[in-house]
């Protein structure tokens, strides 16, 4: 009888710049299931990690702002072909770290489709939101979305990879990057989720993924100089206040999520508009 | 190449006589109350401030200093509008109310212009044509959405915030007031309004309007009062939004004020912006979108074209026609109608400008201002360059809010695109340029809110304004600027 075989573990890394480094800090965190197994040691991301993330995002902006809309759409649309592919992996990571086999299943499909939804965004919010202004003078004159840069995004706890997602999605299909914190308690399928858009044909740096403690990140995330836009999901009221006050440094969006449903009813435009900027532009009309 | 033989001379060697607009038409107390709850009310401070016409330094009245108790009356005032009459009141309802003020304020356009003018400093022929125009169609355009909500936002319910708690600066008084008042109304809030300290007095005039108007009391509140009146606004527990058009300094430290609680803002704040001319420009054309974007309204203007950059190979050409451009602007008495430039708003204005002009030589820079003289009494600033700037020098990072341009030149689009980008303002920009193709590259490339195409600082209430980065958060204007208003839920 052949001796039973040793299954191969997972190292999970953080996502930076379309790498997977390991923390340069060299700290873990242990990621245990219910019985207090050890899973998967997780990089306890530094806040040097989170600046060199932000370089990176920065660095990918422009590419991906100027990305044509029908493409970011059909990169949506690819990282939602992925996820398809790798259904059983993702359910298989949720009920490691606690849900239920149904609740996992729903989970992972909601992500698939809310992908989905996003990626038919990508080229239809703009002629939502945009608007050809009849002024009074001799000019042509037209507001249009712009995303608002680097976006850093302090994701749900409760909600590991729906919620990951239904806050990355609105923002890279406006064309922003961004810098992403994951779930502290639900950290295994944001890893994974980095795995899916390395494949998915998404630019290096277009989503930037780390894990690690909130109490140690978030002051970072909402500081930094060189990010426009912070989006903060289920703070408390210190920590709301705290986020907001050091944004203002250089006047960031600060956009909150509180208890939000993201299995519910948590899809629609206006997500992607929270990190859009209006440009409205003038033109002479003469000859 | 302007040579004495084609060198701009406007007056054909005669001179011009003085234009002065009529003053005997207009009203100005010697004394207002705080316009609380529909009326003129004495201030519970008991206190009261002069306010002084810039060009002469001569008192023109005395206007109450709002303190918070003041402050309280305003927001409660408020608060009884919004859970009574026009909060229970139809849209298109308060839509014709939001007309009327538009009407009355067309009716009294001149007498509007003409304080503007004594108060601010800025010339007749601007507060004529620009100022008092723009902010009555404001008014009439916001009138016609507050019937329309339900078609601006796709998808969604848009309800109003409640009280909204509007902080206005002094360069353009009652204009930036209907900005403010106008989408606010329409939404269906009501709003405690506090005019800049220097420039108190077209504010008053307007509650004056809004009197007249018939709104139901407590809609609109206006204090008058310095920035101690301002914080009281901004951090008193019963205002639901805060609107603020000033500086970054000061916006910043209304963000962090805000921090932690649920107001809803909008901040208008500073700007540096790039107006970049290409060698395939019109140059004429270009020269006076030049002076236009530093020199009108004495360049107190957020979105003023304050760095100029230029194609190296036109550089001498431009700066040669803008020079002798200078020379022809008339700097002088606001009320006279041939006045290009009226005074700087407030000596503490003029004091922060002349340091930059010390600043700017210290550093290096090469200062050129036009020859013309002006008057003894009062705060003036000649039109001013200077050549020579790097990119790293003070006036070309910092808002300087004065005539004062610092010019750069440039060999390639990129080098433009880069320099004019790096800043941490993105508030507005300007392209000059014959081609098409580049208008649109480079209005596309350059981070800013507003982008002017072969013009500069045109504004128009259907058209959103409102900065990218440190310039602000929000918009105001146009069917975007609504969004400042409501609270969007499901439908």
């Amino acid at each position: 009888m052949a001796s039973k075989r040793i299954a191969v573990a997972k190292t999970y890394k953080i996502y930076i710049g379309g790498k997977f480094p390991r923390t340069e800090s060299g700290r873990y965190f242990a990621h245990k299931d219910k019985k207090g197994n050890v899973v998967a040691n997780m990089c306890r991301g530094s806040r040097k990690d989170f600046r060199n993330a932000v370089v990176a995002a920065r660095n990918a902006e422009a590419g991906w702002a100027r990305a044509s809309a029908y493409l970011r759409g059909q990169i949506l649309y690819r990282i939602a072909e992925m996820l398809e592919g790798r259904r059983e992996q993702f359910i298989a990571e949720l009920v490691l770290q606690g849900a239920t086999q149904k609740a996992a299943e729903k989970e992972v499909d909601q992500s698939i489709d809310r992908l989905i939804y996003y990626a038919g965004w990508a080229d239809k919010y703009q002629q939502v939101f945009s608007a050809v202004n009849p002024v009074s003078s001799s000019h042509f004159n037209f507001s249009v979305l712009e995303p608002t840069g680097v976006v850093s995004i302090l994701a749900p706890d409760n909600s590991g990879l729906l919620g990951l997602i239904g806050n990355v999605a609105p923002v890279i299909a406006g064309g922003n990057t961004c810098v992403v914190l994951a779930s502290e308690s639900k950290p295994l399928s944001a890893v994974s989720f980095a795995e899916v858009l390395h494949a998915s044909d998404v630019p290096g740096g277009v989503v930037n993924i780390l894990t690690g403690f909130r109490s140690e990140l978030t002051e970072q995330f909402a500081s930094h100089m060189d990010v426009n836009a912070v989006i903060y999901c289920d703070g408390s009221k210190a920590v709301a206040k705290s986020v907001q006050t050091l944004a203002a440094d250089n006047i960031k969006r600060v956009i909150a999520r509180d208890r939000v449903d993201w299995s519910g009813d948590a899809e629609n435009p206006y997500l992607i508009r929270d990190t859009q900027e209006v440009k409205t532009t003038w033109h002479p009309i003469g000859s | 190449m302007a040579t004495p033989e084609n060198k701009l001379a406007f007056d054909g060697g005669w001179a011009y006589d003085p234009a002065p607009e009529s003053t005997d038409h207009i009203r100005i107390e010697s004394r207002y109350g705080l316009f609380i709850n529909g009326d003129f009310v004495k201030p519970e401070s008991g206190k009261y401030f002069d306010t002084i016409n810039p060009a002469n330094e001569e008192k023109l009245s005395r206007v109450a200093d709002a303190n918070q108790a003041d402050v309280d009356k305003a927001v409660a005032a408020a608060r009884a509008a919004y859970r009574g009459p026009w909060g229970r009141m139809k849209p298109a309802e308060r839509g014709k109310y939001i007309y009327r003020i538009a009407r009355i304020m067309q009716e009294r356009a001149r007498e509007f212009s003409v304080i503007e003018s004594l108060d601010g400093g800025k010339p007749i022929r601007e507060s004529r044509d620009v100022d008092v125009p723009l902010a009555a169609a404001h008014f009439f355009y916001y009138a016609g959405w507050a019937d329309k909500l339900d078609y601006a936002f796709p998808g969604r319910k848009a309800k109003p915030l409640g009280v909204a708690g509007q902080i206005i600066p002094w360069n353009f008084p009652l204009l930036m007031a209907a900005w403010k008042i106008a989408p606010a109304l329409a939404c269906g809030n009501t709003v405690v309004l506090k005019p800049a300290e220097t420039t108190p007095l077209t504010a008053l005039k307007l509650a004056e309007a809004i009197a007249d108007a018939g709104l139901p009391p407590g809609v609109v509140n206006i204090v008058t009062g310095a920035g101690a009146t301002g914080a009281a606004i901004v951090e008193h527990p019963d205002v639901d939004k805060v609107a603020f058009t000033g500086s970054t300094n000061v916006g910043r430290m209304i963000q962090k004020k805000l921090a932690g609680t649920n107001k809803k803002y909008t901040l208008e704040l500073g700007g540096k912006a790039a107006n970049i001319v290409f060698a395939d420009a019109a140059i004429d054309q270009a020269v006076e979108g030049i002076v236009n974007g530093i020199f009108f309204n004495q360049g107190h203007v957020c979105c003023a074209g304050s760095r100029l950059f230029v194609q190296e190979s036109v550089a001498d050409e431009v700066i040669a026609k803008l020079k002798d451009r200078m020379e022809t602007l008339i700097v002088g008495d606001p009320l006279d109608k041939n006045t290009d430039i009226g005074a700087i708003n407030s000596s503490m204005q003029l004091k922060k400008i002349q340091s930059y002009l010390k600043i700017g030589q210290s550093e290096g820079a090469t200062m050129h201002q036009s020859s013309c003289s002006v008057p003894k009494k009062g705060y003036w600033c000649r039109p001013t360059i200077f050549t020579g700037v790097s990119q790293s020098s003070r006036v070309v990072q910092e808002e300087i809010f004065g005539p004062v341009l610092a010019i750069q030149t440039f060999r390639r689009y990129d080098e433009a695109l880069v320099k004019a980008n790096n800043t941490p303002y993105g508030l507005s920009g300007g392209v000059w340029t014959d081609k098409g193709s580049k208008i649109f590259k480079m209005t596309q490339d350059l981070r800013a809110g507003v982008v002017w195409a072969n013009t500069f600082n045109k504004f128009d209430p259907t058209s959103p304004f409102g900065g990218y980065k440190e310039s602000g958060v929000g918009r105001e204007g146009g069917l975007h600027g609504l969004d400042a208003y409501v609270k969007l839920g499901a439908r």
